[in-house]
């Protein structure tokens, strides 16, 4: 990056008619999404679980966090991306670019924005045409497990 | 070369790490001699090198390193500075030790040499203030080529391969061809080089000699283990497809080359399988010392012995069983070896004895710890759990003491009279029985009163690939570990009305005379209703989850294999039934059942049982011997009081509307399957109100009905009307009292209850003799335990036991 220190790149992706970027150092790979397991009990946010080579990865289903309607239609795309616990791999509607945004763009989320896209929204860029959301890749893959089970 | 210590072997292994560590530093610190922290990187390398071999005994390399050590610490400290002349006198320590460390790998001893010179050089350099002094020292050890005489120039080059490994190679022939002993046999200046892994010579020579501890064996991180383990794993899939592939091409070289690699993968497979098996050996060294420690604080005498140590075990397991074993051998230690004036009395050898064991058997590795102490005394268990209220004094007098010690399990238990800071503090046992269970281990206590006591640990090889049996629910798979797996049951669609039977709601089947409740996987898993799950054939698991069984049913039974179990995103380990997943031929993720937690879900094993510590007959029960089990279906009385009869011999439960109830000849009878069954009511033969009357006066008008005990075979049944069943157990009876009054066989605990415990046989006989024949050669014997008694169950008939 010869550009100014405050400069960052964001991997793109589109979710409905939001768009959405995530740090492109937390991000592992982008895919078109592969064949998932799905894993009953578990809430309905976690898609399933998939085989990154010899790796396995719980799907989180973004549209379903952000409590959007399910597109069964769309066959939706996968950002893996790289947490503590291991690669998790979101699934979202399409990928765009890579881009890299200025830090004087940036603004807190507005606080009119509110239910889950608030959680997990850590703020959002100015561009040219758009706005861009940019994803708090730890709240976002923070969700509320089903705990009655078998206590 | 002869057999090594593991622990001597280890320390070879670091201390080469070490020296070439301290090589490249020294190196590096002639260029800047101001970086203290490089000196002091160089003093810890020295300092754990001595701290190690004051440990093994080796105390000629103890007193060369401590020098060394003195003399780092005053340059460390600033009263030194770095010189040349230090750094190659430093240079030679280190060859020095080298040197040392190869006679020890040879000979198992630090060899003759006392370095004299050396030391007294490092001592002289520790005392002198920055100064020119004689150079004539390193020649005693010539196999390093120090000249100091040149300076900087050759003690760089003969420490630069070191650093960089990459060597010269007229420079390294010279090395070795230079040395013209004068204190050393040529025997040891071979050995020189040999304990160097990075010194030239050994490199660039060639010679045939043994390869040094060091040179093989390189440290790998367990996580690229992991990840070649991945790899494997992702190559068998690959192989299974191309194997697939290549049986429909029908080409000759495909399948010849397929088959090639089918061979090499599983090689490849078992290599790495074995590249994470250490041996037991290498936790138990430890222990001596533990031991040691422990007697001398308690004053006893312990000999530790050993068998087996080789066994190999997954390095996961080694890292969970190390706790739980170094907690029963200082149990062992501290209560269980007797001081030695007691044992010399008792006709003991003062000295105790700790023995450890490791063996194969049946895939499985066995760990026994077998001391030969006091043993367990189960009346001091008992009354220690009575005392720490684990148990009432009611349940303790009725537990025999052969079964009282396995109450150590329990949380909060210990027996030491006082609190030592080893052990006493009420944590112990039940940790280490949750430890082991962990890792799929079970843990069994013997104990000879006054002769000592084992403890055996079941053990899997490896938690990494477990054989497994794959099924199907409404299309999503799911693997059963098959450890847990006793058999597989099919019923066909014109069976299910009748083989399935009901409790209350719950699904029973009769399996070889004992009832088998039935789980739905689907039903558990929220996937489909119980009624989808009951309605066509069904696919049976029979499960073994703590001492229960139970049938889980299952849409389809695929195959069975070997399974690598892949842990469970941390997102998801707090859905409990999942052990895990992992990935199938198709390269499709399937997840682990884990039994006992689905067995959990369904209530086949409360929970209370391991929550609830004053259950203590349910906690006993997991690790007494199923042989004394019976299965109970618990009904109550009118009059609230619990009573039970055996599983074994019913033959059917019925739910029957009270309309529907006749009299015939002073007898209720009720239309059953085309015949007439004659109907006793429990509640009346047990000295209470007719049934009738109070169900009719419970329930409303339409939904008056009651449940029917049948016994007996189609065409000669008898059925015993009962107010409310509540339960079925399993338990190991303990006859309380023998029978108060007719139609009881006896009265017992169960579930902490007193439960009347009916004689079906007699009471029958009572109500109709008629049927008396054929409900009796049904009806098995009931085995009973008195604790009075001998220790091997005793069988009576019901009416025996009246």
């Amino acid at each position: 990056m010869s550009t100014p220190i405050k400069r960052k790149q964001y991997c793109t992706f589109q979710l409905g008619n939001l768009d959405f970027g995530v740090e492109v150092l937390n991000v592992q790979e982008v895919m078109l999404q592969p064949t998932i397991t799905s894993v009953p009990l578990a809430p309905p946010v976690v898609r399933g679980l998939m085989n990154l080579r010899g790796q396995i990865v719980p799907s989180i289903d973004l549209r379903e966090r952000l409590e959007l309607p399910t597109d069964s239609e769309r066959l939706p795309m996968c950002v893996v991306l790289t947490s503590d616990d291991g690669p998790v791999s979101l699934l979202v509607d399409q990928i765009g670019d890579v881009v890299e945004i200025g830090e004087e763009a940036f603004e807190p989320t507005p606080a009119t924005v509110q239910g889950e896209t608030r959680n997990i929204v850590a703020g959002v860029y100015k561009l040219e045409k758009r706005l861009l959301l940019v994803l708090d890749v730890e709240r976002a893959l923070t969700f509320e497990l089903e705990t009655s089970g078998a206590a | 070369m002869i057999e090594l210590d593991e622990l001597v072997h280890d320390f070879l292994i670091e201390s080469c790490e070490n020296l070439d560590r301290i090589d490249r530093d020294l190196v590096v610190l002639e260029k800047t001699p101001e970086d203290l922290s490089i000196v002091a990187g160089v003093f810890r390398s020295i300092h754990s090198i001595k701290g190690a071999c004051g440990f093994l005994g080796f105390t000629r390399l103890e007193s060369v390193s401590h020098v060394g050590e003195n003399l780092l610490s005053k340059l460390r400290d600033g009263e030194l500075s770095v010189t040349e002349e230090i750094t190659s006198s430093l240079l030679s320590l280190v060859d020095a030790v080298r040197s040392m460390l190869g006679d020890i790998e040879k000979t198992g001893k630090d060899g003759n040499n006392e370095y004299a010179e050396l030391v007294a050089e490092l001592s002289r350099l520790q005392a002198l203030e920055v100064e020119h002094q004689a150079e004539a020292f390193p020649e005693y050890f010539p196999a390093a080529a120090v000249n100091p005489q040149s300076t900087t120039a050759p003690a760089t080059e003969v420490t630069e391969p070191a650093a960089t490994t990459e060597v010269k190679p007229t420079a390294s022939v010279t090395a070795v061809a230079e040395p013209a002993p004068k204190n050393e046999t040529p025997a040891e200046a071979k050995k020189t080089p040999a304990a160097a892994p990075a010194a030239p010579a050994n490199q660039a020579g060639g010679e045939s000699k043994a390869p040094s501890a060091a040179d093989n064996n390189i440290r790998v991180d367990v996580g690229l283990l992991d990840k070649l383990m991945n790899l494997v794993g992702e190559l068998v899939l690959a192989r299974n497809q191309i194997l697939q592939v290549s049986a429909t091409l029908e080409n000759p070289t495909l399948i010849a080359t397929t088959q090639r690699l089918n061979l090499i993968t599983t090689e490849l497979q078992e290599g790495v399988m074995k590249t994470r098996m250490q041996p037991i050996g290498n936790i138990w060294s430890k222990l001596p010392r533990v031991v040691r420690d422990l007697a001398l604080s308690c004053s006893k005498q312990v000999r530790v012995e050993m068998e087996g140590a080789e066994t190999e075990l997954d390095k996961t397991i080694i890292e969970a069983i190390k706790d739980p074993l170094t907690h029963i051998v200082r149990n062992s230690v501290d209560h269980g070896i007797e001081a030695p004036e007691v044992r010399v009395t008792r006709g003991k050898p003062a000295e105790g004895r700790l023995s450890l064991r490791a063996y194969h058997e049946s895939g499985q590795v066995i760990l026994e710890i077998n001391d030969d102490g006091n043993g367990i005394d189960g009346k001091r268990v008992k009354a220690k759990a009575v005392e720490r209220g684990l148990l009432t004094q009611e349940q303790a007098d009725k537990l025999p003491d052969r079964e009282a010690i396995y109450l150590i399990f329990l949380p909060g238990f210990s027996t030491a009279e006082k609190i030592t800071n080893v052990s006493g503090r009420g944590v112990g046992m039940d940790v280490v029985k949750t430890n082991i269970e962990r890792i799929g281990g079970l843990v069994d206590i013997q104990s000879n009163l006054g002769f000592g006591s084992t403890i055996r640990i079941r053990i899997p090889l490896t938690l990494a690939i477990i054989p497994a049996l794959m099924v199907s629910c409404e299309g999503n798979r799911f693997a059963i570990p098959q450890v847990s797996l006793l058999e597989l049951l099919r019923v066909e669609p014109e069976e299910t009305s009748t083989k399935i039977e009901w409790v209350n709601g719950t699904p029973v089947i009769r399996l070889r005379g004992n009832l088998l409740p039935l789980v739905s996987l689907g039903q558990e898993l929220k996937l489909c209703s119980r009624e989808k799950a009951f309605q066509s054939g069904i696919n049976v698991v029979v499960l073994q989850a703590d001492d229960r069984q139970f049938g889980l049913v299952i849409d389809e039974i695929q195959d069975t294999g070997e399974i690598v179990v892949k842990p469970l995103s941390k997102r998801l380990k707090s859905i409990p039934v999942y052990a895990g997943a992992t990935i199938l031929g198709d390269g499709q993720v399937a997840l682990i059942l884990d039994v006992m937690q689905l067995a959990q879900r369904a209530n086949i094993v409360s929970e209370s049982r391991n929550a609830n510590t004053s259950d203590s007959d349910g906690l006993l029960e997991n690790d007494v011997s199923a042989a004394n089990t019976q299965s109970l279906l618990i009904f109550e009385s009118c009059d609230g009081q619990a009573c039970a009869v055996q599983l074994s011999t019913l033959t059917r439960l019925e739910e029957v509307k009270l309309s529907s109830l006749e009299t015939s000849g002073g007898q209720t009878v009720i239309q059953y399957r085309d015949q007439i069954m004659p109907l006793i009511d429990m509640s009346l033969a047990l000295g209470g109100r007719a049934i009738e009357a109070i169900e009719s006066s419970e329930a409303s008008e339409n939904e008056q009905t009651t449940q029917v005990l049948v016994y007996g075979s189609e065409g000669k049944a008898i059925g015993l009307m009962v107010h409310r069943i509540s339960d079925i157990v399993h338990e190991e009876l303990k006859i309380v009292s023998s029978s108060t009054r007719p139609g009881i066989a006896y009265t017992a605990v169960v579930q902490g209850r007193v439960t009347e415990i009916i004689d079906v046989c007699q009471l029958i006989q009572h109500y109709a003799p008629e049927f008396s024949d054929n409900a009796c050669s049904l009806s098995s014997r009931i085995t009973v335990v008195d604790p009075n008694e001998s220790d091997s169950p005793e069988q009576l008939t019901p009416t025996e036991a009246v």
